[in-house]
Order: C-alpha cells, then sequence, then structure tokens
C-alpha cells in the first residue's frame, strides 16, 4: 500500500512516520528541504521537495499508483485545494485533509471530503479535562439550545 | 445588484468602488489592518476586516443573503478557489468571478468547477501572441461555457489555403471561419470566399481541433 503525506510539519512527518512503521510505502512532500530532518536519519520511504499545489510534483512523488493521501501543510485552503486535486482529479478515494478551521473542515466534510479538524479535537479533549476536574461550577448548567 | 469583494488590494478597491459608482450594493473584504484603514474611510460600514476565507466574516459580510455576484480577488489562489467554492456550494451565490494569480493554478480552478477566471499574466500573453505574428494560431478568445474558442490565424505564402475557396478546403468538424479580414477590411466570409495571402482569418472552434485547423490553413 502506498500513500502520499503532502506537508511534513509535526503531523505530517509523524503521520509518514507511523503508516511506515505499519507497513506502508510512504512518500512525503515538502516544501522546504529541511523538512526531510523531521523524518529520522533512517527514514527509508520517498522524500520530493516541492509545493503541493505542483502536479508535476504530486506525480513525482508517485500519486498516480498512491492508494492513499494525506494533506497536512500548514495552510487549511491549501490543503483543502490539494485534497481535492488528489481526490477528483488522481481519483485517491482515501484522501486525508487536515483542516484547522472546524467551520471549514465540517463544510467540506459535507462537500465530500474526508476532513479532520485537530482544532475540533483540542475543543473537546480540554473541555473534557476541565470538566474531569473535581472543582464544581457555580451555576447550573445552561439548558440546551 | 449586491456584490461581495473578496480583497481589497487595488484590484478589489477598484472593483468595489466601480460598482459603486454604477450604482450597486457592495461590501469589501480585507484582512490586512492597513489596508482596511483606507477602505473603511471610503466605504465606510461596507468595509470589513478579516480572512475572506473564514466562515463567521463572510457571514458578517452578508454572504448568506447571498449575494448575487463573488468577486474574489486576493493574491491567493488558494484562498480565490476555497472562497468561491464555499460561495457557490454551501450558500447558492449564482455567479463567481476569480482572480488566478499564477496561470499554473488554472488547471486546479476548472477541476472545482470555478469560472470565470481572470489571469493578468494570460492576458497579457494573449496580447503579446497577437502583436507577434510567428505565433501562427493566437488564441483571441475563450468560451469555456459553450466550450468553444475563437482563433486567428495569418494566411501566408506557405499555406496551403492560400488561392482556395472555403468550400475546398477541409475544415475540421467543430470548426468554422467567421470572419477574413483583408486590405484593413473584415468580411464575413461564405463557402464560395477565397482566401488570400495576408489574409487574417477567424475561426471558432472546439478546444482541441486547433492542430488539424492549423494542417489545412497553415501547413501541409
Amino acid at each position: 500500500m502506498k500513500a502520499i503525506v503532502v506537508g511534513c510539519g509535526r503531523v505530517g512527518s509523524a503521520v509518514a512516520k507511523k503508516l511506515m512503521k505499519v507497513g506502508w510505502d510512504v512518500t512525503a512532500i515538502d516544501e522546504n528541504e529541511e523538512a526531510l530532518a523531521r523524518l529520522g536519519e533512517h527514514w527509508s520511504g520517498g522524500f520530493v521537495v516541492g509545493h503541493g499545489m505542483d502536479v508535476n510534483v504530486l506525480r513525482e512523488a508517485g500519486i498516480e499508483d498512491a492508494d492513499a493521501v494525506v494533506v497536512a501543510t500548514n495552510g487549511d485552503n491549501t490543503n483543502i485545494v490539494v485534497g481535492q486535486v488528489a481526490q477528483k482529479r488522481f481519483g485517491i478515494e482515501c484522501t486525508v485533509v487536515r483542516i484547522l478551521d472546524p467551520a471549514r473542515a465540517e463544510l467540506y466534510a459535507t462537500l465530500g471530503l474526508r476532513t479532520v479538524s485537530p482544532t475540533s479535537t483540542a475543543i473537546e479533549v480540554v473541555t473534557e479535562a476541565v470538566k474531569s476536574c473535581s472543582v464544581k461550577p457555580l451555576r447550573a448548567p445552561a439548558a440546551a439550545s | 445588484m449586491f456584490v461581495l469583494v473578496a480583497g481589497g488590494g487595488k484590484v478589489g478597491s477598484n472593483v468595489a468602488r466601480t460598482l459603486r459608482r454604477i450604482g450597486h450594493e457592495v461590501t469589501i473584504i480585507e484582512q490586512r489592518r492597513d489596508r482596511f484603514a483606507y477602505l473603511e474611510e471610503e466605504f465606510e460600514h461596507a468595509a470589513i476586516v478579516g480572512d475572506a476565507t473564514e466562515i463567521f466574516v463572510l457571514e458578517r459580510a452578508g454572504i448568506a443573503r447571498p449575494p448575487d455576484l463573488v468577486v474574489a480577488v486576493t493574491g491567493d489562489d488558494e484562498d480565490n478557489m476555497v472562497i468561491c467554492q464555499m460561495a457557490r456550494e454551501h450558500y447558492g451565490v449564482a455567479k463567481v468571478i476569480a482572480r488566478v494569480n499564477d496561470p499554473r493554478n488554472e488547471p486546479h480552478f476548472d477541476l472545482l468547477g470555478i469560472s470565470p477566471t481572470v489571469s493578468a499574466t494570460q492576458t497579457i500573453m494573449a496580447l503579446i501572441e497577437h502583436e507577434v505574428p510567428e505565433h501562427e494560431l493566437i488564441h483571441l478568445l475563450e468560451l469555456r461555457k459553450e466550450n468553444l474558442e475563437i482563433v486567428e490565424v495569418q494566411i501566408d505564402k506557405s499555406s496551403p489555403s492560400a488561392g482556395k475557396r472555403i468550400s475546398g478546403l477541409k475544415l475540421p468538424t467543430g470548426s468554422r471561419l467567421i470572419s477574413v479580414m483583408r486590405g484593413g477590411h473584415a468580411e464575413i466570409p461564405d463557402s464560395e470566399t477565397e482566401l488570400q495571402v495576408g489574409d487574417q482569418v477567424l475561426a471558432i472552434l472546439e478546444p482541441g481541433k486547433e492542430d488539424e485547423l492549423r494542417r489545412v490553413l497553415l501547413k501541409k
């Protein structure tokens, strides 16, 4: 199974390494050559320097025969566009797009994109963490609206 | 008409100003504080500060009404694509116009069905082609919705079509000659019109038929 990870930052590089570990053949793409260092010294997968909006870069990374694409650059709108290029132009059904803005993540999910919003997850986790403290709120909870 | 303009740089502010002058209602969104300060002086409450790809910013600018037209002219192609896509597919905006900053992104706009697009680079290149006669087949106009384009060719001595009647040319199906300019005068040709050296010929055709047309009109 072949995966392409567009954007090799904190999230992208970690996802690339994890997929690699469980047996995927992974190629990462990043604009910045130094991002290769994030993959560690023993990275045996592929790495392409370039912008995810550039179709030639995606091709060089082997998108044409990829089984999955993960898009996690630091720009939400770039991710939205690159994700749709992978999904619609290259027909990669398993395209997962990281979108920080929960509103856009939700909207594009309704438009058929497999979106993940770490911000939504953080909001839930943080709220739950506060609720699990042994401190009780002063007011009764507001009625659900 | 109510128009929402996303991007308040030179393009956006001038589009908004012109639309307002001819009596349309306009809101303009600009992210940069320094630019916004000027826009606010001129457009007052119709200028909104913020990232036009943020849904709450778009909603403050009235996207949910929805506008009759959304013009996305920021300096960032991804942003323009996302603005147009959300406007059309989520808010039911009937008409969008997008600016293409990097012509290499044009296929992405097409893929997402965002049309029409305006690209300064492409406009300039088309003008240059028009000025430089060595380019044998000049693209004058693309009618994307109709899936047709209008091209211009110049007939020269080596052209196989020189001295031939249009009825005698094997023009590709899906193409037609619509104008022949000779000695400064343009005429609408019919099948009996004879092409001559020096003629500037306009043709309408389906994209992809250029090579066939070029072969018939220009070379063996």
